[in-house]
């Protein structure tokens, strides 16, 4: 069965037929060629996949498209200013070396962003909480924790 | 003059791409008229095929073609081959039973490869490939390694499932050292199986070419001209010039990227039978019974002292599981990595270690961030620091009282370490971990109902893996040098070509800082490309944390020959003698006066050569070169590690974690601590959380992200982390390597440490909640 989807994401309206159980992260990395959300895992635990969806990070393996029938959504590739400036999350993750191979990456910026709106200064623990869905293999996540605390204060709330 | 770049923290060039979700990894590549394949895989551990009926699955909407093991046999596909023959104890070389792409007969893994279906969409592949329809008649499952050689043989090759036995030392002599030893020290352990888990899954996409008959294929691999080189070779026969492997962003390896997988070959085969490009890319459930597993080693070990503490002998009896097939390396991972590495940090001067290698009902088993050294530093740390509690003595005392102090030191072992300084490490990293302290933190601890226990590691490793000579004399059927290239454009910028591949650790930054430093110029100057073997003259690739100590080195041997040309040139410009142009800070100058030319002249001139040597010297400023290390580099650190049991649940926190470690010199400390945090979180993964599990019919029972738990960000801490430096003797650049440090001595520290808060010998690895709850309740 085909079903049409049509949605906002990084700003402009898309739409497209897929099939009803095309997962929302399919749709973004096959039907939109976004590739920067990534797939590293079948069971919704890494967090590779995460998007912003009105505003709010959400694992896009563990929902198919039509759930996001209508909505607003962000992913790596519309975080970054027009001029391709850096985001102060993205620069607080470079400055901070917070990440390596780089395939978790756009997961953990993802949920940073939305984490951060709520949490302008956040304490360590703070942040390795609000981690629990992300998981990074290179890093240890200490300097993940570093880069979003950076992060988190320069972006002072707002996205 | 330009600030120095070698030893500077310099931001890293590949972040923009990754954080803005540019990268490009493997399955993020799309071809025009792009086919995709799903595998179908076997759901017993140990059975044959009676029959594989493919015909409603080639029937399926959207389906291009199914293939067996049959018809790869028929198309004379060869089976995948082993890097390294080990030769046993009685001088015959190990069993090397075959491998095939696709099982032919008879699976022996859960998981195995039985046929692979291609299709216009994933998920016509995956829905297809559940209507291929195989009758397996299931045999019993071998899958305790200990036990193995007892069973009936999985390949007709090896009837008591013995790949190999194998030893090095002199067992009389250390037999006779323990019947003297006033004091013996024995411990029985597993090095628990573990599984990856690089966040990118496995992938590959192959393309074939009518037109030009060349083969391209992108494939999520840390070593592009080894892949090639077996796959063209050894599998498909194909020629190695009409073929192009890249490994272009790569989402991490950990050594589960190393080897030559059957999915590989399957689909690079398929896209020329088909005529249409063929991607495949893992699933993590693929992942966790297809991709290599790492360590699984069950051992006996034994440490003699004498009445001073003096370290006499060690006694090691290890069986280590091989699963099911040879994957690349894996039979010298338990062997030349391992065995060579019990000295550790000490001047124990007799070892003898036998290593008893078997095939098993389980998903093949080679090298895992560490391989092997962390499994010999496992052994001498839990060694050492269960004698020291044995004897009432300070575990740092004891070592203290062992280490080797004179360089270059010849270990029984076979290994010569060049240089070294343990103590330093070792103060160093008992400073900064406030030592001093424990009893005092130990006693809150106490007053909160919880243990607290310390525990060290002093650990070696080799790494700049290897001398060829050397690797050809113990086995290795592969060169172990690494290439590389300086070409400079007529503008003076310049591209750096690495035989070397990056998946996290930051090569386009560190190496293009060596190269920016030594010719005295901008760093944005500098580009370094890998990963393609069209573009690259050749590699070894990445593993054993031999990039900046090999490839590295062949760079700087590149660069030499670039500046000397470029003196040549610029005392044909200056009007000078070339022995008296000297290049400093980005220009060639004639010594003692102000004549000089910039680097960017002198390449402009090399390009266009009106004003030129031609009679002399070709133009162009273009160098490369092969370098092959004249031995291993031996990196080493002391790791002192606290932890606090809380005795209500048994769950372990890391209280603090220092690490001070000796990589030789060091050019960029912010990627170099960053290397430390990734191995360490790994090896405490090991100790505490990671614990790969088959049940006896031989499936995995951790065959997901929710079953196997490597760590999350709650369960490590920030670490304390320091350098001292020894350089490296044998290359220009003082390196070490410091890939895999903390992988290798986080587990014994941890293990240490816990076993010290619970008052208890031993305990196994992992040590969940559940484990060291049980292990205190006889006592609550």
């Amino acid at each position: 069965m085909s079903v049409k989807v049509s949605m906002k994401v990084n700003g402009k309206p898309v739409s497209a037929e897929v099939e009803a159980r095309t997962l929302l992260v399919t749709f973004i990395r096959e039907n939109l060629r976004l590739t920067g959300t990534h797939v590293g895992c079948d069971t919704a635990q890494c967090g590779a996949c995460t998007v912003l969806m009105n505003g709010k990070a959400i694992k896009s393996c563990s929902i198919v498209a039509m759930q996001a029938e209508g909505g607003d959504i962000m992913t790596i590739e519309g975080v970054a200013k027009p001029d391709g400036a850096l985001h102060p999350m993205q620069a607080a993750f470079k400055e901070n070396h917070g990440l390596q191979c780089g395939f978790c990456t756009p997961g953990m910026v993802m949920n940073a962003l939305d984490f951060a709106k709520s949490h302008p200064n956040p304490t360590e623990q703070e942040v390795r909480e609000a981690l629990e869905g992300n998981l990074c293999r290179c890093t240890g996540y200490h300097n993940i924790v570093k880069s979003i605390m950076a992060g988190a204060r320069a972006m002072n709330g707002k996205i | 003059m330009n600030a120095p770049l070698i030893g500077a923290r310099v931001q890293r060039k590949e972040d923009y791409r990754f954080l803005t979700g540019s990268g490009q990894y493997t399955d993020d590549v799309e071809f025009q008229g792009q086919a995709y394949a799903a595998f179908v895989r076997s759901p017993h551990a140990h059975a044959t095929l009676r029959k594989v009926n493919v015909e409603e699955a080639k029937r399926a909407p959207g389906v291009l073609a199914v293939y067996t093991g049959a018809d790869l046999a028929a198309a004379k596909v060869g089976g995948l081959p082993c890097g390294w023959l080990i030769t046993d104890v009685n001088g015959q070389p190990m069993k090397e039973p075959p491998y095939p792409a696709l099982a032919q007969g008879k699976v022996r893994h859960v998981g195995e490869r039985v046929a692979v279906v291609i299709a216009e969409s994933p998920e016509q592949a995956k829905d297809a490939a559940e209507l291929v329809e195989v009758d397996y008649g299931v045999l019993p499952a071998v899958i305790d390694a200990a036990s193995a050689r007892k069973n009936a043989g999985i390949h007709d090759a090896a009837p008591d499932n013995t790949c190999y036995v194998w030893a090095l030392g002199d067992k009389a002599k250390v037999d006779a050292a323990f019947a003297g030893a006033a004091h013996v020290t024995r411990l029985e352990f597993v090095n628990n199986r573990l599984v990856p888990n690089a966040i990118e899954p496995r992938a590959v996409n192959a393309q074939y070419s009518r037109a030009s008959g060349e083969y391209t294929v992108y494939v999520a691999s840390q070593n592009p001209h080894v892949e090639r080189l077996l796959m063209t070779a050894f599998v498909l026969g194909l020629p190695e010039n009409k073929v192009r492997v890249v490994a272009p962003d790569v989402g991490g390896g950990f050594g589960s990227k190393i080897y030559l997988y059957p999915e590989d070959v399957v689909v690079t085969w398929a896209a020329k039978q088909l005529n249409r490009p063929v991607k495949w890319t893992a699933e993590r459930s693929e992942s966790f019974v297809s991709d290599a597993h790492g360590r699984d080693h069950v051992t006996v070990a034994e440490l003699a002292l004498d009445k001073n503490g003096k370290f006499l002998a060690m006694r090691v009896k290890t069986t280590a599981n091989l699963g099911a097939y040879l994957s690349t390396f894996a039979s010298c991972i338990p062997t030349i990595l391992y065995a060579t590495l019990l000295a550790g940090q000490y001047t124990t001067p007799l070892i003898y270690c036998e290593v008893t290698a078997v095939f098993t009902n389980t998903t093949p088993v080679d090298a895992y961030r560490g391989a092997g050294r962390p499994e010999a530093t496992y052994v001498v740390e839990r060694l050492v620091e269960t004698a020291a509690r044995e004897l009432r003595t300070d575990p740092a005392e004891l070592r203290r009282r062992n280490f080797i102090r004179q360089f270059p030191y010849q270990t029984p072992v076979a290994l010569c370490y060049d240089a070294g300084n343990y103590e330093a490490t070792l103060d160093a990293a008992m400073k900064m971990a406030d030592v001093a302290g424990f009893a005092k933190r130990k006693e809150e601890s106490k007053k909160k109902g919880r243990l607290r226990g310390l525990g060290y590691a002093c650990y070696i490793e080799a790494c700049g893996i290897a001398p060829s000579n050397v690797a050809g004399s113990l086995g290795a059927r592969a060169g172990l040098f690494e290439a590389g290239e300086i070409r400079v454009h007529p503008t003076g910028t310049v591209t750096v070509f690495t035989g070397s591949h990056a998946h996290g650790q930051g090569h386009e930054t560190t190496f293009a800082q060596v190269v920016a430093d030594r010719l005295g110029m901008p760093i944005e100057n500098v580009d370094v490309v890998h990963g393609d073997t069209s573009k690259v003259l050749f590699g070894m690739g990445t593993y054993g944390s031999r990039s900046i100590a090999v490839g590295g080195t062949a760079i700087v041997k590149a660069l030499d020959k670039i500046i000397a040309k470029g003196r040549k040139i610029a005392a044909h410009l200056l009007e000078a003698s070339e022995a008296d142009v000297e290049y400093a800070n980005g220009e060639f100058k004639v010594a003692g006066t102000d004549r000089k030319k910039t680097f960017g002249e002198v390449a402009f001139a090399a390009y266009v050569p009106h004003n030129y040597p031609l009679d002399k010297l070709e133009p162009g400023l273009n160098e490369n070169a092969f370098y092959d290390p004249a031995n291993f580099t031996f990196p080493a650190g002391s790791y002192v590690c606290e932890v606090e049991v809380d005795r209500e649940t048994g769950a372990t926190e890391i209280a603090r974690f220092t690490a001070v470690d000796d990589f030789g010199k060091i050019i960029n400390p912010m990627i170099v601590e960053g290397q430390v945090h990734g191995g360490l979180t790994q090896g405490i993964g090991q100790a505490l959380t990671e614990g790969c599990r088959y049940d006896a019919s031989g499936q995995l029972m951790t065959g997901s992200l929710s079953d196997y738990c490597i760590p999350r960000a709650g369960d490590v801490p920030l670490f304390q982390l320091d350098t001292r430096e020894t350089p490296c003797t044998h290359n220009p650049l003082g390196v070490k390597g410091c890939g895999e440090a903390g992988a290798i001595g986080a587990p014994a520290a941890v293990m240490n440490a816990i076993t010290d808060a619970l008052g208890v010998k031993d305990l196994p690895m992992p040590a969940t909640a559940q484990t060291v709850w049980r292990t205190l309740r006889p006592a609550a």
